[in-house]
């Protein structure tokens, strides 16, 4: 898989897994996407979703699993996966634009409306994104959660920023 | 000479947990000292948030789980000595530590303690190469010391040799210092870490080579030329691959061996583990050595991880409470039984089984020379 050899997740897997969103659940409004396809012991996105819309259960290796009819795409998982695997994804934020959210511990923090580069999982530049928030209150513990809009057609591709 | 019920080397979270265990169930004197001028181990490099069970504090930053052992280990009365080393192991449990005053002198004080837990955790593999000696070369271990506990950037350009957990986390550490890690290279065909943490420099633009290594450093005051080159099938560079990249700090993350020096100064039976990282001692289901009274825990009996070195940590903390009648034998079975059941389901997975049948191998072991 291209995880182990080059580091990043493909679309593929992640379908393979049965972890990317159905189009009909995109279209309903924002969702997460559960970028974790390796078998590790570890399960805090599971008690952290309050609509048990992820699920691990026993052995704590198993893959997580989201239920995309439970999900309300919230974000409250993004901050609390120590593996910074969960993104949210918007594609009816308006006409022709979507939003991402991704974990982002990096200083400085993006400001609301600010233009940055969006970046694809291997760090490339996709396209431009504004900022539509930057949330960091002491419950993410230091993890704050970035939203971007983007044009639709990279939503998919879009998982963070080019560091300042 | 004084005495101590319980005395533990090493303050890291096998250390701390043994000592907070003991002293929970009744234990009076538990002495822990650790050589660092701060208790923690490990814990107060690691920044980021841990892996592991909802139920055992995952998703915690390891500097605060260090906080939390910490603040307990006070609680139960524990005493710490800090920037103290044990230098010497002799019969009857007797050990020898080299105290470090408040005068900045040390003293040298022997202990004749009832039960010994040693937790002396592991220290860093290097790796040579022509070059590999010119300043600005170092451990990933000491890099993250640098940047997490001193604040101090090593450099700007950094090239990351190794892509287990430790390569993957201290490069994202790196970047969140404010450093650029211009690529890890890796030697074998596959990154060795959990993928979520190599996810995370690839989408901030890290290249991994993996089938690569390291040729030559170049420099003249530091290093400031990295060659590097792909591996064949044979682990041999391959000619005219050669690609040089501008860096002035390489950082290696080849592994970690468990420390035994003292484990080898009173001859507590060992036994060779490649998937432990070396020589580890000989333990039961207690984690006591074949050295009866004296028992081992965490890194120093195999390179794993923190949530098993707390988890052997308490077991060797309960088992030495029992045997000093702190707790019934009743009562210590129901502790060990569920700390096991957590042990087990933490080497699960296509990362933790080697571990697991590493963790049998050891304990099978065991019997053939506790006499
Ligand atoms: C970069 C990195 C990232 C990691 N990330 C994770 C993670 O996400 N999740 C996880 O579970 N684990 C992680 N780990 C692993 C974890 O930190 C270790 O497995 C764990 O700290 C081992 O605990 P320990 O108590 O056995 O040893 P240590 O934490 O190494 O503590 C040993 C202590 O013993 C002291 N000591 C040594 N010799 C002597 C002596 N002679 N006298 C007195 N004191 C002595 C040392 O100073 C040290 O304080 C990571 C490790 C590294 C390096
Ligand atoms: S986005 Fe909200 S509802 Fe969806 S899985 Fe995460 S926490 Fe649960
Ligand atoms: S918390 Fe993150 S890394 Fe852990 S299982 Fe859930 S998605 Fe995977």
């Amino acid at each position: 898989m291209a995880l182990e050899e080059c580091g990043y997740i493909t679309r593929e897997e992640l379908e393979q897994f049965g972890l990317f969103p159905s189009e009909e659940r995109f279209k309903q409004g924002p969702v997460a996407v559960i970028e974790c396809i390796q078998e590790i012991p570890c399960n805090p996105c599971e008690a952290a979703c309050p609509r048990n819309a992820i699920q691990i259960g026993a052995p704590i290796t198993t893959l997580p699993m989201l239920n995309e009819k439970l999900c309300t795409g919230c974000g409250i998982c993004i901050a609390k996966c120590p593996g910074l695997a969960i993104f949210t994804v918007d594609k009816t934020y308006s006409g022709d634009e979507a939003t991402v959210s991704f974990p982002y511990e990096y200083v400085p923090l993006p400001v609301k409306d600010e233009i940055v580069e969006a970046v694809n999982r291997v760090g490339e530049v996709v396209c431009k994104g504004r900022i539509i928030k930057v949330l960091n209150p002491k419950a993410y513990d230091r993890t704050p959660v970035v939203t971007v809009a983007i044009e639709k057609e990279f939503a998919d591709e879009v998982r963070s920023m080019k560091r300042k | 000479m004084i005495s101590k019920e319980i005395v533990i080397a090493g303050a890291g979270p096998a250390g701390l947990a043994a000592a907070i265990e003991a002293a929970k169930a009744g234990a009076k004197e538990v002495l822990v000292v650790d050589l660092n001028l701060k208790p923690g181990g490990q814990l107060f490099k690691q920044i980021h948030k841990f892996f592991g069970s909802s139920a055992h504090r995952s998703g915690t930053r390891g500097i605060d789980i260090g906080n939390q052992l910490l603040t307990e280990a006070k609680e139960y009365g524990v005493e710490i000595w800090v920037n103290s080393a044990a230098v010497g192991l002799f019969h009857d449990r007797i050990i020898s530590i080299e105290k470090g005053l408040d005068s900045g002198e040390k003293e040298l004080v022997n202990i004749q303690a009832q039960k010994i837990i040693l937790a002396t955790g592991a220290s860093e593999n290097v790796v040579r190469f022509k070059g590999w000696t010119l300043p600005g070369i170092m451990g990933a271990g000491a890099a993250q010391t640098m940047i997490n506990v001193n604040r101090v950037k090593p450099g700007n350009k950094v090239v990351m040799l190794g892509s287990g957990n430790v390569g993957l986390i201290v490069s994202y550490q790196l970047m969140q210092a404010g450093c650029d890690v211009v690529a890890l290279i890796e030697a074998a065909p596959k990154i060795g870490g959990y993928g979520v943490h190599a996810a995370k420099i690839r989408r901030a633009g890290v290249p991994i080579y993996t089938s690569h290594t390291i040729i030559e450093a170049k420099g003249t005051e530091r290093v400031s030329e990295v060659v590097i080159a792909e591996l064949d099938r044979s682990w041999n560079p391959i000619p005219g691959t050669e690609k040089v990249l501008e860096a002035d700090v390489v950082t290696l993350a080849a592994g970690l061996k468990p420390i035994s020096d003292l484990v080898r100064l009173h001859d507590l039976k060992c036994v060779y583990n490649a998937a432990f990282g070396g020589w580890v001692p000989k333990h039961d289901r207690n984690m006591e050595s074949t050295q009866p009274g004296i028992y081992v825990v965490g890194d120093t009996t195999g390179v794993e991880e923190a949530n098993t070195a707390l988890e052997e940590g308490r077991l060797a903390g309960v088992a030495a409470a029992e045997r000093l009648g702190y707790l019934t034998q009743t009562d210590a079975s129901a502790l060990k039984d569920d700390i096991w059941e957590r042990l087990d389901g933490l080497r699960m997975g296509p990362f933790g089984e080697k571990r697991m049948v590493a963790k049998n191998q050891i304990l099978a072991a065991f019997p053939e020379c506790a006499k």
